[in-house]
């Protein structure tokens, strides 16, 4: 997704001379292509993400199209209420880049874990999160939100991933994506565990009979609240998935849309709910301690799915 | 108009807003803009949003903001409030929350010089503001890219919520502590505008310019500067007493006819 993200930026840099970079000294092997082809348009900021988005704010009120660099935690919670006083406030197009989504930072430990910035950042009305699932998503999110009036905030995963089957690019504000039909069973997942839930839902169907749907949700505010309570009334039982505090992040979205359509159903929010206590390492890894990979998944579907009688064979 | 909108509306501050008065007229002095819409207007931000009415009394002075509106600061639905929103005209940034305005200065001067204006950001800070890390953060990054179309206004009034800066936390040397971040620095006597006309007309090739303004908190009203409440003889004489209170009706009579007087 960081390349996707930088090669889309260098392609809007050139056709919209508006595009300023700049970055909280961050984006080692990253982002000296887009230095090189845009000197003037490159600013590093230093270590100082408070005044880095006043600035930011400054320059968009000023007719750029700030995009402001960082790793997710120090892009999001650090400089929160300068996001709120400044691009959310004024309603300018400053595009905020949180990177390393979910545990993309594991094993640099959990000051670098960015299981809360886009459940944070979604409290701020006015603010478009985006949180794509893979790279081709992150092409298209960063180009549909460019056009955008208002601030932005994207957290993106580090590492390149497999292409999530099925979602071939696709992203729309305020929408989601069916990426697996199914019926009775929903997963809704958002990031880069997308591959975790069709990965699930191919075991849950090979081993447990049950025919589980597959939807991404990448972005929130506005939140996809209608087309998921459209798509979701029919199924008995809902998980959502996500590397994200479940107070505020998927979780509470889905819960809200299926309240508010009052469909009848069972919702399993998977996410964080705990406090690290000092396990880091690789994201799948993490994954797996938060029970957020497909076989935790697939352990909560099955065994809010299946009848009591037969749940004994869940492992 | 200060006293008279803050008695109005019952709110306090003011102790904070008149100390600014004269930098303020300094600033919009100078400020160049062909009306609040112009896009290469100067800039001007109030970093210490909780003296907005001053900034009000300007505005309304320019033909910005008209009488109707002023009359309902603080009121339900107004978009006058205590602390500065950018719905009102002539207010590009809106503060309140201290050390973000001379952030978005930085951006502001930052942009101008990017587009090849010749426009102008001026920004006004508190010295309580000095507190706030992210002022250094904004001092560091204006040095560092020279942004010599930026000057700064640091109202040292000596005073903030609790009680005198240097009891709080005390910052001796404020304009060593500039110079040292690559400002150019001056200090001036804030209640004089021939003085600070001057500074922010001197030249600063290279560097982001700071001017310390010494000011009396509460000026023009004896009764503020000596932290003295006449309307509430119980109440304990202390320096910051005019940072929240606001006026009675008997201290509202004595603060007008004193500035009166003096603009007679």
């Amino acid at each position: 997704m960081r390349a996707a993200f930088i090669d889309t930026i260098m392609k809007l840099a050139d056709l919209d001379e508006r595009v300023i970079l700049l970055t909280g000294d961050i984006g080692f092997g990253v982002m000296e292509p887009f230095r090189a082809r845009f000197p003037n348009r490159f600013i590093n900021c230093g270590v100082a993400e408070q005044n880095m988005m006043g600035v930011a704010t400054g320059l968009a009120e000023a007719g750029f199209i700030p995009y402001v660099y960082s790793i997710a935690p120090f892009v999001s919670l650090r400089p929160f209420e300068f996001i709120r006083n400044g691009p959310v406030a004024h309603h300018l197009p400053v595009r905020i880049v949180g990177m390393g989504a979910g545990f993309d930072y594991g094993n640099a430990g959990p000051t670098h874990f960015a299981v809360e910035d886009a459940a944070a950042l979604r409290s701020l009305a006015g603010l478009t999160i985006v949180m794509p699932a893979d790279g081709p998503q992150t092409a298209t999110a960063v180009r549909t939100a460019h056009a955008l009036p208002g601030p932005v905030y994207f957290s993106l995963a580090k590492e390149s991933r497999p292409v999530v089957p099925g979602l071939d690019g696709r992203f729309e504000l305020g929408k989601v994506q069916i990426v697996r039909e199914g019926s009775g069973l929903a997963l809704v997942v958002m990031g880069a565990l997308a591959n975790e839930a069709i990965a699930a839902a191919e075991v849950l169907a090979r081993d447990y009979g049950i025919d589980a749907a597959v939807i991404v949700a990448s972005n929130f505010n506005p939140d996809p609240v209608e087309p998921l309570a459209k798509i979701l009334a029919g199924f008995s039982h809902i998980v959502s998935v996500e590397a994200q505090s479940v107070s505020s992040g998927l979780g509470a979205c889905v819960g809200i849309a299926i309240a508010r359509a009052g469909i009848q159903c069972r919702l399993h929010p998977l996410g964080i709910e705990r406090v690290f206590a000092g396990s880091t390492g690789g994201a799948a890894h993490l994954w797996r301690e938060n029970g957020l990979d497909r076989d935790s998944i697939v352990r909560v579907a099955a065994s809010a799915f299946l009848p009591v009688a037969s749940q004994a064979a869940i492992v | 108009m200060i006293l008279r909108q803050s008695r109005r509306a019952n709110v306090g501050h003011i102790g904070s807003c008149l100390c600014i008065v004269e930098i303020l007229s300094s600033v919009y002095s100078l400020l160049r803009a062909d009306g609040p819409e112009d896009p290469d207007r100067d800039r001007f931000i109030l970093s210490k949003g909780h003296a907005a009415l001053a900034l009000y009394a300007v505005l309304h002075a320019k033909g910005w903001i008209s009488e109707a509106d002023l009359d309902t600061f603080c009121g339900d639905g107004s978009y006058l409030s205590v602390h500065p929103n950018h719905r009102v005209p002539g207010v590009d940034f809106e503060t309140g929350s201290l050390g973000q305005g001379i952030t978005m200065a930085a951006g502001a001067a930052l942009a101008a010089r990017l587009q090849s204006s010749s426009r102008r950001v001026y920004c006004l800070i508190s010295d309580a503001e000095c507190n706030e890390g992210s002022t250094w953060e904004a001092a560091m990054f204006s040095a560092h890219q020279k942004l010599a179309n930026l000057s700064v206004i640091l109202d040292a009034n000596g005073q903030q919520a609790l009680g005198l800066t240097r009891d709080v936390i005390d910052m001796p040397n404020l304009a060593a502590r500039w110079e040292a971040f690559g400002w150019a620095v001056s200090e001036v006597d804030g209640h004089s505008v021939a003085e600070l006309k001057a500074a922010l007309a001197s030249p600063h090739p290279g560097k982001p310019q700071m001017i310390i303004a010494r000011t009396i908190f509460g000026r023009g009203v004896s009764f503020m500067e000596a932290g003295i409440t006449p309307g509430r003889p119980n109440f304990p004489i202390q320096p910051i007493n005019w940072h929240y209170l606001p006026l009675t009706a008997e201290e509202f009579d004595i603060a007008m006819r004193e500035t009166e007087a003096a603009v007679r």
